[in-house]
């Protein structure tokens, strides 16, 4: 049976059909996921996308927070579903508190759309197997809020269970502490990314294609499982 | 204050009413009585006072355009032409796409942030009233000097409002142009420009026929922001003193624009719609007017329906809001509970204001009483017309004999000067990299942007299966206009054909947006009717029909005009994006060669500019046969395998081009100064009809043969090699040193 793998729309999603694209692209079904619908249509996983739900308004991803499919998402994350939020997504999560700390605005009060280079810190996710630990790879970055922020004592705990998934290298491009670009919970199952895997999966229109990586991994966890 | 009805108008004739206020002329407020054989109400002074504006009637700059679709070049490819929202054109495999660049200047220099920002969102509602789902933005953008403290207001404010926009719509901005002169300082040009594709049977027009079919208007409350925004704001010269003008200016929402643009894309799938118009200058009085007028003719509007932000707006005021993110749909009465549901879906307000007629009047009541019954006709399309005087300036003779000969401006001479020269060049606002513009819009959503700048023309592709894609390029060079506007405007047109064409794409048809001082100036009024001569002239000869644009007037600032500015984008059609030609140089050991003639052309030149902060003589001479010709290499170049990279010479000629190719691609060249150029035209001049292409070694005879066999010049200039820039016998120069001197210098300025 083909792996299903949800793609939420809230209203001012953007990257969503690319994260089908990406979804479809790793040899997986994509399935649309709609904001006010608390079924989840029996997907295997879900992906929350980039864009500006709901305008960013009050703070970004604090209204989404509370949508109907939104509900359901947060019990299934905690029964284990994989859940990856990119950008948007990653600040919904944050939101939801399946994920620690905040996205606040760049240091650099711009938004920013770039060429990132990452380094590959916690390859044992649900979504971050088909990389090695280590590993370097380039995808796009593009966000007016994400720097991420965490009390002291958070981060650190972060850093001693290993739950940093990438750091920014070179450059960091909006002023994340520690230059993290995305972290996971201590389950392993839910990723929050900063960066743009969805957008890094085909020579002719990313940088690299070394975001499929993220999407080819949760497909054999859950072929694996 | 009393309801100002038809009926009291009538009994009231010699009541004094504020048409010079409202930008109106005393012979056409006269007019507009004697359509009506009364006196206007003041809703319907209201309307006639924006539609008869010059941002929205022509007024001035008609008779001049017609030469567009007078001299027209016959084109399978175009099925809407001008007067729709956006012309459509035919790329094949059922798909059509349209595009269309528009101005927003007043409102961008009032309120950089939401002027920038609403210029996205007019633009973008345009393209998706024609039926089809935006794919991509370019903005091309000119500022006064770079270092000028106001830039420093004007610009960071335009970009973030162009970003805040545009990457909350979730469409790539891929191109567009940025420009520095002083001459633009009290006077911005924010061009915006969207590009849609949809299939051929889902085109959309803006008409409202079939009595009894219901007008919705649908998207975004109506408020009291951007009232008059077309009259007093886009259609009269700035005054230094004169009342803050800030309310004319409209505020946007790119968030309630998503969900009209998502809500819209449904509503079409599933055929629900008639005829169509977005919102955009003019408001509701533009939409109702000209659906009307264009259908046939009869409308009867309830003003009380519209949803308002504000409940204290009159009906004059209702009437002339520009409020942002709204459309109107002629819909048939089975076919609006759908359509509602749809928008109760999306969370867009939808509502029923009134219903197609019999006749042709368009009435609008406000609490039960007729406050406007005009023919829409004469709203709409009937606006004066005017034959502006205009004379060739007493002072054009002497700025074209002020020619930058070697006597009069000294030339860099030894090795050191002209890499000195360079450095100068590609280090100066203009020629510098814009990364620090660019990196703030967002280039990579939706996922199918396959070129976007620094490449020489935007490519999206737009089917994923067989890889047919488009690309755009906008360009204008104000300096050579002004020098010569019909040559100008000729340059503008060969440069965005060459740019679409060396990323590998068959040029279609074009949109301008034309952006020049004050009609009213016979100056002013010579330069609109050369460039409009020039440009329709070059159409005809290079086959690209204009589909529609739009003309910017009164860029003035008391007596100084801008440049004439006429910004042209060309839509160019590739059948398999893979084989699109970037413009780095990918590979050490391939040959580059420079395609075309070079001769001594410095006339409004970067090199001036930059070295002499001079602005004389002639600009490069146009030949648009060559054009065709390097176009048509380039093309086939691309399709068969033969090049690698491309990237056209303009302004800065070879100098700017070699260097963008060496620090796109990472790569450095070994190059030559072939036999009988002098070193200095040879990398400074900008004459037009030249390219630089990289070539595999294993595809230089083949290459050599096309062009000989076709007669383009082609000349081996040297090979992609190493980290250095070096001219043999000149200079050398490292990318490092290069790459030091091209980037940082925006942000150095700005940030």
């Amino acid at each position: 049976m083909t792996t299903r793998v949800g793609v939420v729309t809230f209203p001012g999603s953007l990257d969503d059909r690319d994260a089908q694209r990406a979804v479809r692209l790793a040899g997986a079904e994509p399935v649309a996921l709609w904001h006010r619908d608390k079924d989840l249509h029996q997907v295997d996983a879900v992906v929350l996308p980039g864009g500006f739900s709901y305008g960013d308004y009050l703070r970004c991803g604090a209204i989404s927070r509370f949508s109907p499919v939104m509900a359901t998402i947060i019990e299934q994350a905690k029964l284990g579903m994989p859940v990856l939020g990119i950008c948007n997504g990653f600040q919904v999560l944050c939101e939801s508190h399946l994920l620690p700390g905040a996205l606040t605005r760049n240091d650099s009060l711009h938004f920013v759309c770039r060429d990132q280079k990452l380094r590959i810190e916690n390859a044992t996710t649900a979504w971050t197997t088909d990389y090695s630990a280590g590993q370097e790879i380039v995808v796009p970055l593009k966000n007016g809020e994400g720097r991420f922020v965490a009390d002291a004592h958070v981060l650190d705990e972060l850093e001693a269970e290993g739950r940093v998934v990438a750091r920014y290298l070179d450059l960091n491009p909006n002023g994340s502490y520690r230059d993290i670009a995305g972290i996971t919970n201590a389950a392993g199952n839910v990723v929050g990314l900063m960066p743009h895997p969805e957008h890094a999966v085909e020579p002719l229109t990313g940088p690299t294609t070394e975001g499929l990586g993220f999407f080819t991994s949760v497909l054999k966890q859950l072929v694996n499982a | 204050m009393s309801l100002d009805t038809v009926k009291n108008a009538e009994q009231t004739p010699d009541s004094a009413q504020p048409w010079a206020e409202l930008g109106l002329k005393e012979d056409e407020y006269a007019k507009i009585r004697e359509i009506l054989g009364r006196r206007p109400t003041g809703a319907e002074l209201a309307m006639y006072s924006v539609m008869w504006s010059e941002h929205c009637s022509y007024k001035s700059s008609k008779v001049h355009l017609k030469q567009f679709g007078e001299k027209a070049p016959a084109n399978d490819a175009m099925l809407v032409g001008i007067g729709e929202n956006a012309g459509v054109v035919d790329v094949g495999q059922g798909y059509a796409v349209t595009f269309k660049v528009e101005s927003h200047n007043h409102p961008s220099y009032i309120e950089p942030y939401q002027g920038a920002a609403t210029g996205i969102g007019g633009i973008v509602r345009d393209i998706l009233a024609m039926g089809a789902r935006p794919v991509a933005v370019m903005d091309p953008l000119r500022f006064g000097a770079a270092d000028h403290p106001d830039t420093r207001r004007v610009l960071p404010g335009i970009v973030a409002g162009i970003g805040g926009y545009g990457n909350c719509l979730g469409l790539p901005n891929i191109g567009g142009e940025v420009v520095f002169d002083s001459c633009y300082q009290g006077n911005p040009l924010v061009n915006a420009l969207c590009i849609g594709v949809m299939k051929h049977e889902d085109i959309h027009l803006a008409q409202a026929s079939g009595a009894g079919n219901k007008v919705i208007l649908y998207g975004a409350r109506t408020g009291g922001d951007g009232i008059g925004g077309v009259s007093v704001l886009a259609s009269e010269t700035f005054d230094a003193t004169g009342p803050a003008k800030r309310p004319a200016v409209q505020v946007g929402d790119p968030f309630q624009e998503k969900l009209l643009i998502e809500c819209t894309l449904e509503i079409f799938s599933e055929k629900l719609v008639l005829g169509i118009q977005d919102l955009g200058g003019a408001g509701l009085s533009c939409a109702t007017s000209e659906l009307a007028s264009a259908g046939s003719g009869g409308m009867r509007v309830d003003l009380d329906t519209v949803p308002l932000r504000d409940s204290s707006l009159s009906p004059e005021e209702i009437l002339m809001s520009e409020s942002q993110e709204r459309m109107c749909a002629i819909v048939e009465p089975g076919k609006v509970d759908r359509f509602l549901e749809i928008c109760e879906k999306w969370d867009v307000i939808a509502t029923v204001i009134g219903e197609v007629t019999e006749g042709e009047r368009l009435e609008i009541f406000w609490h039960g009483e007729q406050v406007v019954d005009v023919p829409p006709r004469s709203v709409a399309h009937d606006g004066p017309q005017y034959n502006r005087p205009y004379a060739r300036p007493s002072w054009q003779d002497a700025l074209q004999a002020d020619a930058p000969t070697a006597d009069r401006l000294k030339r860099p001479g030894s090795g050191e000067e002209l890499k000195a020269a360079l450095l100068q060049l590609v280090s100066s606002p203009n020629q510098a990299s814009k990364s620090w513009i660019t990196d703030q819009y967002d280039r990579y959503v939706i996922g199918n942007t396959v070129l976007a700048s620094p490449e020489d023309s935007g490519m999206i592709r737009i089917d994923e299966e067989t890889n047919l894609g488009v690309s755009v390029a906008t360009d204008g060079n104000g300096r050579y206009a002004k020098l010569d506007p019909y040559t100008g405007a000729q340059l503008a047109l060969s440069e965005a054909y060459r740019n679409v064409a060396a990323g590998g794409a068959k040029p279609l048809a074009i949109s301008d947006c034309l952006n020049f001082g004050s009609p009213e100036d016979p100056d002013v009024m010579w330069q609109f009717a050369e460039a409009t001569r020039g440009l329709a002239d070059a159409c005809q000869i290079l086959g690209t029909p204009v589909t529609g644009g739009n003309v910017s007037l009164y860029n003035q600032t008391g007596d100084v005009a801008i440049h004439p500015t006429p910004v042209v984008a060309v839509l160019g059609v590739i059948d398999d994006v893979t084989r699109r030609t970037p413009i780095g140089f990918a590979e050490e050991g391939q040959l580059v060669y420079l395609l075309g003639d070079t001769a001594d052309e410095l006339g409004g030149s970067a090199w001036t500019q930059v070295a002499h902060d001079h602005l004389g003589g002639l600009p490069p001479k146009v030949d648009l046969e060559r054009e065709r010709l390097l176009g048509e290499i380039l093309i086939a170049a691309s399709r068969d395998g033969m090049i690698d990279a491309a990237h056209d010479l303009s302004d800065g000629g070879l100098a700017q081009a070699i260097v963008e190719s060496c620090l796109k691609g990472g790569q450095g060249a070994r190059l030559i100064v072939p036999e009988g150029l002098d070193p200095f035209v040879y990398l400074f001049s900008e004459s037009a009809g030249r390219a630089i292409v990289s070539i595999p070694r294993s595809e230089e005879l083949r290459f050599n043969d096309m062009c000989g066999a076709r007669g383009l010049p082609a000349t081996r200039i040297g090979v992609v090699d190493g980290d250095v820039l070096e001219l043999q016998g000149q200079f050398t120069v490292s990318l490092a040193e290069l790459k030091d001197a091209h980037t940082g210098v925006i942000e150095a300025l700005l940030a």
